[in-house]
C-alpha cells in the first residue's frame, strides 16, 4: 500500500550523476552496468532547474558525483546554481580533469566541499585499479591545489581485497592532506562490483581487522579526523540501513534525467521510474511508484515484518535482496535472520579464496558524438 | 570548553535556514543538523574574535538567564561539534 503524500517527509540529500563518463574505470564503479551515452546527458539549464527544484522540494545537501562530474565543462556554472538554489554543494571527484584554475574557480562559484577517491595509497596500487597510468601523481597534486585553496576535504578511500592492507596508510594520508573526514567504504557489490566479486570480496579476516583498525583509530584521531566506516556486509551480522531508508531522505538524479530511489535501483526490472525531463522533481519524489515501492513497512514480509530492527535497516539493501536472493521485498541476506544469510557467507568466503582472478574494468559509456565544448 | 576560547565554525560549516521544514539548521560535509533555539542561539552568536565566556555573557543578558545554566547548556553541544570537526578552536 502506497503512503499517503502527508506521511512522506521531503528529501535531505540529493546525489547528481552529471555524467557517465569518467577517465578511470575503476572495477567496482556504481554506475550502471548500461552507462548513459554523453549525448542523452541533460543539459545545463535542465540541470540548473532541477538544482531550483530541489532546494523548493527541501533538498540541503547536493553532491555533484559522475561518472567523473569534471568530464562536465559547465560544472562550474553548475556550481553556481546550485549554491543559488541554496543547496550545500559537494563535489565527488577522483581529481582527474581539475586544474589550479578549475578548482579557483569552483571556489569563486561557491563549492562547500569535495570529496575526494582513493583507489590504493601509492602509484602502482592506484593506477592498477583506476585503470589510468599517472592517475595517483595527479591526484596528489590536486589534493595540494585543494588545501591550498583552504577546501573542506574528506578522503574516500574504497577498499577491497586488493588494498585493504594500506588502509594503515590511507589515514595518515587523510591526516597529512588536512582532511577533515576520512570515508573507509568497504567495496558494496552492485553495479560492475558484482563482476568482480572473485577479485575484490575481503576475507572474513580482513574484514575483522579492518573494524579493530578503524575502531582504534577513531579513539587516536578524535577531534582530528573524523572517520566513517562502511564494513565489509557480506561479512555482517545485520544489513546497512541503505538509503537510510528507501524514499525518506534521498534521491539519486542519472545522467539522462531519471530520478531513482537509490543509484542502483534500475536493476530491480519491475519498477518504473520518471525523468526530470517529464514531471516536476516534487511530483516525482512524493508520486513515482518506484519512490512508493519501499516506503515505511507494509510492503516487508517475515523475518522483517515481526522483527524489532524493521525501523533501525528497513530490511536492508532492496536491490542485495535482488542481486542475491532473486526477490527485491526479501530480506536483505546480509541479515542474520535471513533464510539465506549462510550461503551469503560461505560464497563470500568462496569468493574471497579464488586466487588470481582478472579485474573487470568498467566499460567507457559509448559515445555517438564528441563534447558539444 | 574554556571560557577564554574564541569558538568559530570552520569554512564548509555555516548556519542556514530551512525554510521547507521551517527551522535552522547547520550545514556541514555530508551532515544537516537541525538545530533547536538554544544550539542556533549560540552558534550565530560565533563571530571568531569573541571568547566562550564573552558570549555566553551576553546570551545571560539578552535571555535574562544565568550565565552558569547557558555554560552548561552549550558545553555538550559545542563539544560534540568539534569532536566532530563541524567547529573550531582559536
Amino acid at each position: 500500500m502506497a503512503l499517503d503524500r502527508s506521511a512522506i517527509r521531503p528529501p535531505i540529500a540529493m546525489l547528481a550523476e552529471l555524467t557517465h563518463r569518467c577517465p578511470l574505470s575503476c572495477p567496482y564503479c556504481s554506475n550502471p552496468v548500461e552507462l548513459t551515452r554523453i549525448n542523452s546527458e541533460l543539459d545545463t539549464e535542465t540541470w540548473q532547474s532541477v538544482f531550483k527544484q530541489a532546494g523548493e522540494l527541501g533538498v540541503l545537501q547536493l553532491h555533484l558525483s559522475g561518472g567523473e562530474p569534471a568530464s562536465r565543462r559547465d560544472l562550474e556554472t553548475l556550481v553556481t546554481s546550485a549554491r543559488d538554489a541554496g543547496l550545500y554543494t559537494n563535489l565527488i571527484t577522483s581529481g582527474i580533469g581539475l586544474t589550479e584554475r578549475r578548482l579557483k574557480a569552483l571556489d569563486e562559484a561557491g563549492l562547500d566541499h569535495i570529496q575526494l577517491s582513493l583507489q590504493g595509497t601509492d602509484a602502482p596500487m592506484a593506477d592498477q585499479i583506476g585503470g589510468y597510468k599517472g592517475g595517483f601523481d595527479r591526484k596528489m597534486k590536486v589534493a595540494e591545489w585543494i588545501a591550498d585553496i583552504g577546501f573542506p576535504l574528506t578522503l574516500n578511500a574504497v577498499l577491497h581485497r586488493r588494498n585493504l592492507h594500506q588502509l594503515p596508510r590511507a589515514l595518515e594520508m587523510a591526516v597529512e592532506m588536512g582532511a577533515r573526514r576520512i570515508e573507509v567504504a568497504t567495496v558494496q557489490f552492485h553495479g560492475w562490483a558484482l563482476k568482480n566479486r572473485d577479485t575484490l570480496m575481503p576475507t572474513r579476516e580482513q574484514a575483522r581487522e579492518a573494524d579493530r583498525i578503524v575502531s582504534e583509530a577513531r579513539a587516536a584521531l578524535k577531534g582530528t579526523l573524523v572517520i566513517d566506516y562502511v564494513p565489509a556486509d557480506y561479512h555482517s551480522d545485520f544489513p546497512k540501513r541503505c538509503m537510510g531508508g528507501w524514499g525518506t531522505t534521498g534521491l539519486n538524479v542519472a545522467p539522462d534525467g531519471k530520478v531513482l530511489p537509490c543509484h542502483a535501483a534500475e536493476t530491480i526490472p519491475h519498477l518504473q521510474f520518471d525523468n526530470v525531463r517529464d514531471k516536476s522533481l516534487s511530483d516525482i519524489w512524493y508520486d513515482n511508484s518506484a519512490f512508493q515501492a519501499y516506503r515505511g513497512t507494509d510492503w516487508m514480509s517475515e523475518p522483517c515484518q515481526s522483527c524489532e530492527r524493521k525501523t533501525v535497516d528497513f530490511g536492508g539493501c532492496r536491490c542485495q535482496a535482488m542481486a542475491i536472493v532473486g526477490d527485491a521485498s526479501a530480506t536483505d541476506p546480509v541479515c542474520i535472520k535471513s533464510p539465506h544469510h549462510g550461503a551469503l557467507q560461505a560464497q563470500a568466503d568462496a569468493h574471497a579464496s579464488v586466487a588470481d582472478a582478472p579485474l573487470v574494468y568498467r566499460e567507457a559509456p559509448g559515445k555517438e558524438s564528441e563534447p558539444a565544448e | 570548553m574554556e571560557l577564554d576560547a574564541i569558538p568559530y565554525l570552520p569554512r564548509g560549516v555555516r548556519l542556514h535556514f530551512d525554510k521547507v521544514r521551517d527551522t535552522w539548521v547547520l550545514l556541514a560535509p555530508e551532515r544537516a543538523i537541525t538545530l533547536d533555539q538554544v544550539g542556533q542561539a549560540i552558534l550565530s552568536e560565533l563571530d571568531g574574535t569573541r571568547s566562550f565566556g564573552q558570549i555566553t555573557d551576553d546570551l545571560a543578558a539578552k535571555y535574562n538567564a544565568p550565565k552558569d545554566q547557558i555554560v552548561q547548556d552549550s558545553a555538550g553541544f559545542l563539544k560534540a561539534l568539534r569532536d566532530r570537526r563541524f567547529l573550531e578552536v582559536q
